[in-house]
């Protein structure tokens, strides 16, 4: 199935995305990966705030290229997920709900966001150059010395993505590469 | 005796960083074609030609394939008759490291101490490998090496007595764990043989040879051809959603080694497995 999402993705717009379905995604994502995670996660251990609403937000696992003079972005592909499977619990906790890398996540993710209604999306990873066509605006947000890895937020517009593990735990990686073997 | 001033050497660096990551190798254009003309499952076939329109894109507007610019592995084939001058060859080679992920707009992913972090800001250092070889040129390969596949690596001291067979599980297990993350369809670059870490640089060295070019001892060869389609049959797909294209290709690079032990390593490559040569 096909969907065009708007952000913020309530959980209202995530109980409708199955694994498998191909999403356009519109709206505002956040970028950060190893570094920006560990951050985000301090930050709430000292019961301090992030630096941006995390209700229904999408975070994107992305530490993109450096943008030459009168681009917006460099090159922006996800990275591999399994890197922040510890700390997304925490942060699906707080209320952000879409998260968009490649690669597999842990089951305690996968439980979180049965939990908490979350949906993880596939980009194309390696596919930067072709990612980055539909970044509209990029804003850094917080912790510049963390450069790729510092927090931006992004405007993406009709993002093409494939939900991989949908607020069910229904997971494409196993999904698909099922059916592909019975099917050949 | 060729007298070189490592300025050269310096600025060719800076060249091959920014061409390695902005235009895939003929090679690896050539297998993404084949398999996407092969398969037949469809979320499989929309992968490969995305990643076909991907290439394109940066080789058209000059931008990075992959946001991740790598870690700079140097590959330095130095004659033996070629004397540097005008400073140190180590210190020539990271400043072309530093102005090529500078100057061409590359991605700085490289922390200065591994515990600790700390981006280095730069790019810097690289790894280099240095070969004398006879003869007074230089050849330079730079293979930008991105760490989503690089973190699915492996390496195991097997025993003599687990034969091929346990080469070739050893293989096709650390494919199957490697999975969706780094970056199917992968390419995969093995080492046997050596020590212990002779046999990772044997990997590394692996996934440096164009793909359309086999081993050339015939059992290398045919074993290459053998593996490759025994991943291809695992099911993994392009990005790890199903089909037939988990690796383009597999080559194997091999040394002798000791009674005692057979070492195997299993260096994976994204789809974006990139490498760039110039001879000086």
């Amino acid at each position: 199935m096909e969907h065009y999402v708007n952000l913020p993705l309530t959980a209202e717009k995530a109980k409708l995305l199955r694994a498998g379905d191909t999403v356009y995604l519109t709206g505002e994502v956040y970028t950060s990966r190893d570094a920006g995670h560990k951050r985000m996660v301090e930050l709430l251990k000292r019961g301090e705030e992030l630096p941006f609403d995390p209700k229904d937000a999408t975070i994107y696992y992305v530490g993109p290229s450096p943008a030459r003079p009168g681009q917006i972005i460099g090159s922006a592909g996800p990275t591999t997920s399994g890197r922040m499977d510890a700390y997304a619990p925490t942060l699906l906790a707080q209320g952000a709900r879409g998260m968009i890398g490649k690669g597999a996540r842990s089951p305690e993710v996968i439980e979180a966001m049965k939990q908490h209604t979350g949906v993880y999306f596939g980009a194309i990873g390696g596919a930067g150059a072709l990612l980055a066509k539909c970044i509209k605006s990029s804003e850094l947000i917080a912790w510049e010395d963390l450069q790729s890895e510092a927090l931006r937020r992004l405007w993406v517009e009709d993002m093409p993505l494939v939900v991989v593990i949908d607020c069910e735990g229904n997971d494409l990686y196993a999904q698909g590469r099922a059916a592909y073997l019975e099917g050949r | 005796m060729r007298e070189l001033d490592v300025s050269i050497v310096r600025d060719a660096v800076a060249r091959l960083c920014v061409a390695a990551n902005t235009r895939l190798p003929e090679d690896v254009k050539k297998a993404i074609d084949e398999f996407r003309s092969k398969e037949d499952w469809a979320i499989a076939k929309g992968v490969l030609e995305n990643i076909v329109e991907n290439y394109l894109i940066a080789d058209s507007e000059n931008v990075p394939i992959c946001q991740d610019t790598g870690m700079a592995c140097v590959f330095l084939e130095v004659g033996q008759e070629v004397h540097f001058v005008g400073g140190g060859l180590y210190d020539a080679v990271n400043e072309g490291v530093r102005r090529g992920y500078t100057d061409g707009y590359l991605r700085k992913s490289v922390v200065a101490d591994p515990i600790r972090r700390g981006n280095t800001g730069d790019n810097t250092p690289a790894v280099v490998y240095t070969d004398i070889v006879p003869g007074d040129r230089v050849r330079i390969t730079v293979g930008p090496k991105g760490f989503g596949s690089e973190n699915m690596s492996a390496i195991k001291m097997l025993k003599p007595s687990d034969g091929l067979e346990g080469i070739k599980k050893f293989i096709l297990d650390t494919v199957e764990a490697a999975g969706p993350n780094p970056c199917p369809p992968m390419v995969v670059g093995v080492g046997i043989g050596g020590t212990f870490d002779k046999a990772a640089y044997l990997a590394k060295k692996a996934l440096m040879r164009p793909l359309d070019v086999r081993n050339p001892d015939p059992y290398y060869a045919e074993l290459e051809i053998e593996l490759l389609e025994q991943i291809n049959a695992l099911g993994i797909g392009p990005q790890g959603f199903g089909g037939l294209t988990t690796a383009l290709g597999l080559n194997i690079e091999v040394m002798p080694t000791h009674i005692a032990g057979m070492p195997c390593a299993v260096n994976i490559g994204c789809h974006a497995t990139r490498h760039a040569t110039e001879v000086l």
